[in-house]
């Protein structure tokens, strides 16, 4: 399994890094890793729909109690089937969507297999750091994919949108796992759940980790970003934002639901937010004239149905959840597909703007009528079959206000009737009845190629296929079903169930969307009032106003650009917190004995004198010079004290800094600026004098009061026989501290990018600004050889 | 006290310029012995690529910005890069062996001439390290070490 996560990783990077050139034949190289996972998925087949369960075990830094856990299950096994399955069509649909001549494609394939790895990731990590990892990769590659087209400034707000959203609930997710996993004692999700905590410290990291999943699928009240996410290219509409990455939170939920559902709140929360984001989002799919938005708000309302019976957590309602889980990914990714192919057909995805559409256009109209009626729950097809489980799930929990739940998810589905016949009618029908009769089929825009409509055909087979003979699935839903409830008994899809409570309820809700349809004129009066309410994006707006005017206060306060404030604040904080607890109770220790020696005291002197005349002198290069004395000085000591290592970095560091300061000291005036105000003088002085006692004393009390053995001696002892070097110093920082190190190389990597980054500042060309063009653009002034 | 004159780089002075290519090398071979006897003598990593960005101020006194961007094929941020690059990806090698990470390994050959030649997978890391400072320098040269004449626009304060 770690095997796929790093093909995906290398093919993904590697496309970005090299592909872009490809333009979009990288898409074919990037269609690999899914195929692969696919194929490996059906050579695991047999143990999963036995029950069975793959796991994998990679300690990266066990001491740190952090490895890469990765389980399949039954459960898992459906979202793989959703990504790699979903992922190679999206693949094949791209290379058709895409002109040959498109920009930044090949960057796109690549970005799409990173997702592709990360949102696997998610799926089959059992480890909650690695779980959180991958969710947040999956937030940064969609963020990548909406804003790909980055000289749309709305594709970059949506693309902001979207991160903010998603990464910030991740955000309050991470401190979830962490209580969780502090409450259990293990990272491990498998565990956590064998456990099931409780306790009010698990009902607040509940809470933190559903906000991690309501922002994630776009649920009330964060739903805002996902119809802005539309601003992303179609492929990556269908397979992000329909398919898989929105379904990363109700995936969490469903693996938590069955343990945590018994908690208070769980239920009526979820069931509440369920039912709102479905109704809510329906009605806002029944205004849109924008198919591709119609759609988005499609898949915010079935968001709020899966959460709905995902969080019910019952063994019923989770298994019929995998079956809306897998209908819903087969139905909306054609329906996506079928949106950009008349988007690059006609050039338009508007119900007021596309022409009539003729004869030839049949094939497209039969697998969007297809996809559609399944969506609205339509008997013989996929979504029927998991329409109906799911009211008998809700039937059969026997929980408080059934009635009440059951009636308002008649009423979505009778919402959600009527935007699919909405999309239908509109994509096809609508503009028929305006047109003047006996436009010709030479008139009408070309039809698709059938490499074109392909993928989506193929993606709405398993919708008539699995509807007619739903038996086929009974093995994988009855494994996914007990992966996460372990009362979840053997389950047997039909189509037909006889004339039962469901069967009513499904008969209601489809004349109610079609009366709804219907009504559209009175209905869509009424509901243009819903349009003036405010909504989660605008919650977002007001939020991100009101963080950029704390942040300037803030700023203003805090940085008011006066040099020797800040020096002043930072040094005196530096000496008087350690002093200060000092103060409290002095240990004064006694002169250290080398204090005596005559040759330290020389040296002792010379750096004192160096110090007093830096700070005198007028000239700056003099007083560079005085500071460079110090240091040599200081060398000196080391060497003195038997430390030729530190002597040897200080004289090496010393020559270097001061040919920097040099460098720095040229742009500036020769002497330092006339002396200021005798008052001002006198508090520097003070502050001066202040700092360097209260180090003094620190230092010196902090080294005479040693309670504890120095760990210096195990390092000694443990230099050679571990570190197989003699030079304790190096075996500290390479191997002992070896991590310090990476920590403290990548520190300076930044500074230096950074010191380059101010020298330049306000050099870059303004070639930057040309248009965009399929060549790469000039190289900025810093990369030019002389 | 005298005042110590500006460095003028872009003045050519014969002797300096000779005497610091003499220098050069010998400083650069000096600087890959601190770092190779790190482990067991004084030097290491830091230390070499420190003794190296001083062979580097030298050539750049005697003969200016163009003269360090003469000495290598490669821009300083891509040295810095690879050093940062290749710390990294020794401190995961041992990952894959299923080893810990930053676990260091013990190589010990017999080698005609040499005799016994013992190294450790952490003289790798150092030489990462090394690579980097090394960057750091060429890169501090090529932010600060042009001629403030040169500058098509004026250098900008912070603001404040």
């Amino acid at each position: 399994m770690s095997t796929l996560l790093v093909l995906h990783a290398v093919v993904g990077v590697g496309i970005v890094a090299f592909g872009t050139r490809l333009g979009r034949r990288a898409l074919l190289l990037g269609v690999l890793p899914s195929a692969v996972t696919l194929a490996w998925l059906a050579t695991q087949l047999g143990t999963l729909l036995d029950g069975g369960v793959v796991t994998e075990s990679l300690g990266w830094a066990p001491r740190l109690g952090l490895s890469i856990d990765l389980r399949l299950d039954g459960f898992a096994a459906l979202m793989v089937i959703l990504v790699a399955g979903i992922g190679v069509a999206v693949y094949a649909y791209g290379m058709r969507y895409f002109p040959p001549t498109a920009v930044a494609v090949g960057r796109l394939a690549g970005l799409l297999t990173l997702f592709a790895g990360s949102m696997l990731g998610v799926v089959l990590a059992d480890h909650l750091i690695v779980l959180y990892t991958c969710w947040e990769l999956t937030s940064i590659t969609s963020y990548l994919l909406i804003g790909n087209d980055h000289t749309s400034a709305k594709a970059r707000a949506a693309a902001l949108h979207a991160l903010l959203v998603t990464a910030g609930g991740g955000l309050a997710m991470l401190g979830g796992f962490v209580v969780l996993a502090q409450a259990t004692g293990t990272y491990r999700l498998s565990e956590i759940l064998a456990a099931a905590p409780s306790g009010r410290a698990v009902d607040i990291a509940l809470v933190l980790v559903l906000v991690g999943v309501m922002t994630k699928s776009a649920l009330y009240p964060f739903h805002g970003w996902l119809p802005g996410a539309m601003a992303a290219p179609t492929p990556v509409s269908a397979y992000l934002h329909s398919a898989t990455m929105v379904k990363a939170g109700v995936y969490l939920l469903a693996r938590l639901a069955p343990v945590f559902a018994v908690v208070g709140f769980w239920r009526p929360v979820l069931v509440t937010v369920g039912l709102v984001t479905m109704i809510g989002g329906g009605l806002r799919a029944l205004r849109q004239t924008d198919l591709k938005l119609l759609l988005a708000f499609g898949t915010v309302s079935q968001l709020g149905f899966m959460a709905l019976l995902f969080g019910l957590g019952t063994p019923g309602a989770v298994t019929a959840g995998c079956v809306l889980l897998l209908a819903h990914g087969f139905f909306k990714a054609a329906l996506f597909m079928v949106v950009g192919i008349l988007d690059r057909q006609t050039g338009t995805r508007d119900i007021h703007e596309l022409p009539p559409l003729g004869r030839r256009w049949r094939p497209v109209l039969v697998v969007a009528v297809v996809s559609a009626a399944s969506m609205a729950g339509l008997p013989a097809l996929f979504g029927f079959v998991a329409k109906e489980a799911a009211y008998g799930a809700l039937i059969d929990a026997g929980l408080g206000g059934t009635w009440f739940v059951v009636g308002c998810l008649v009423a979505a589905s009778a919402i959600t009737t009527a935007y699919s016949i909405r999309f239908v009618w509109g994509a096809f029908y609508r503009s028929r009845r305006d047109s003047p009769a006996g436009v010709g089929d030479s008139l009408q825009p070309a039809p698709p190629s059938v490499a074109f409509l392909a993928p989506a055909a193929l993606v709405a087979v398993p919708t008539v296929a699995l509807g007619v003979i739903p038996g086929v699935l009974d093995r994988l839903i009855t494994a996914a079903g007990q992966s996460l409830h372990s009362a979840a008994g053997s389950v047997h899809l039909v189509v037909w169930h006889g004339i039962n409570a469901a069967l009513v309820l499904s008969t209601v809700a489809i004349v109610g969307g079609v009366v709804l349809f219907v009504l559209r004129n009175p209905v869509g009066r009424v509901l243009q009032v819903g349009d003036r309410l405010p909504d989660g994006g605008d919650a977002y707006l007001a939020g991100l106003r009101i963080l950029n005017a704390a942040a300037n206060r803030t700023t203003g306060f805090v940085q008011n650009g006066s040099l020797p404030i800040y020096t002043a604040v930072i040094l005196l904080t530096a000496a008087a917190l350690p002093v200060a607890t000092l103060l409290a109770d002095l240990p004064w220790p006694g002169w250290p004995e080398a204090a005596a020696d005559p040759g330290h005291l020389l040296v002792a002197c010379v750096i004192v004198g160096a110090a007093l005349a830096a700070a005198v002198v007028r000239r700056r290069i003099s007083a560079v010079l005085f500071l460079g004395v110090t240091g040599y000085g200081m060398a000196a000591l080391f060497l003195i004290r038997g430390a030729p290592d530190l002597a040897l970095t200080q004289v090496a560091i010393e020559t270097l800094s001061t040919v920097m300061f040099v460098l720095v000291l040229r742009r500036l005036p020769d002497r330092f600026e006339r002396r200021s105000a005798v008052s001002l003088r006198a508090v520097r002085v003070v502050i001066a004098a202040a700092v360097a006692a209260g180090v003094f004393v620190f230092a010196l009390v902090a080294s005479g009061n040693r309670v504890a053995d120095p760990v210096s001696e195990e390092m000694v002892a443990r230099a050679y026989p571990d570190g197989h070097g003699r030079n304790i110093v190096n075996v500290i920082l390479v191997d002992f501290r070896a991590l310090d190190t990476a920590g403290e190389i990548t520190v300076l990597a930044a500074a230096a990018i950074g010191a380059v980054a101010l020298a330049r500042a306000g050099r870059r060309p303004p070639a930057l600004r040309s248009s965009p063009s399929a060549t790469a653009p000039p190289l900025p002034e810093i990369e030019e050889r002389p | 006290m005298t005042p110590t004159p500006t460095p003028r780089p872009m003045e050519h002075l014969v002797i300096l310029d000779r005497s610091v290519r003499v220098l050069f090398h010998p400083v650069l071979i000096a600087s890959l012995y601190l770092l190779f006897v790190g482990h067991n003598q004084p030097g290491g990593g830091f230390v070499g690529g420190l003794v190296a960005g001083a062979a580097v101020a030298m050539r750049y006194v005697a003969g200016g910005i163009e003269e360090v961007r003469r000495l290598s094929r490669f821009r300083p941020w891509t040295i810095l890069g690879a050093g940062l690059l290749l710390s990294f990806v020794i401190a995961s090698v041992p990952l894959l062996a299923g080893d810990e990470i930053l676990e260091t390994a013990l190589f010990e050959n017999e080698v005609p001439i040499l005799g016994t030649v013992k190294a450790t997978s952490a003289v790798f890391f150092d030489l990462g390290v090394y690579l980097l400072v090394v960057g750091l320098v060429l890169m501090v040269f090529e932010a600060f070490g042009d001629e403030p004449e040169q500058r098509t626009t004026p250098p900008t304060e912070e603001r404040g």
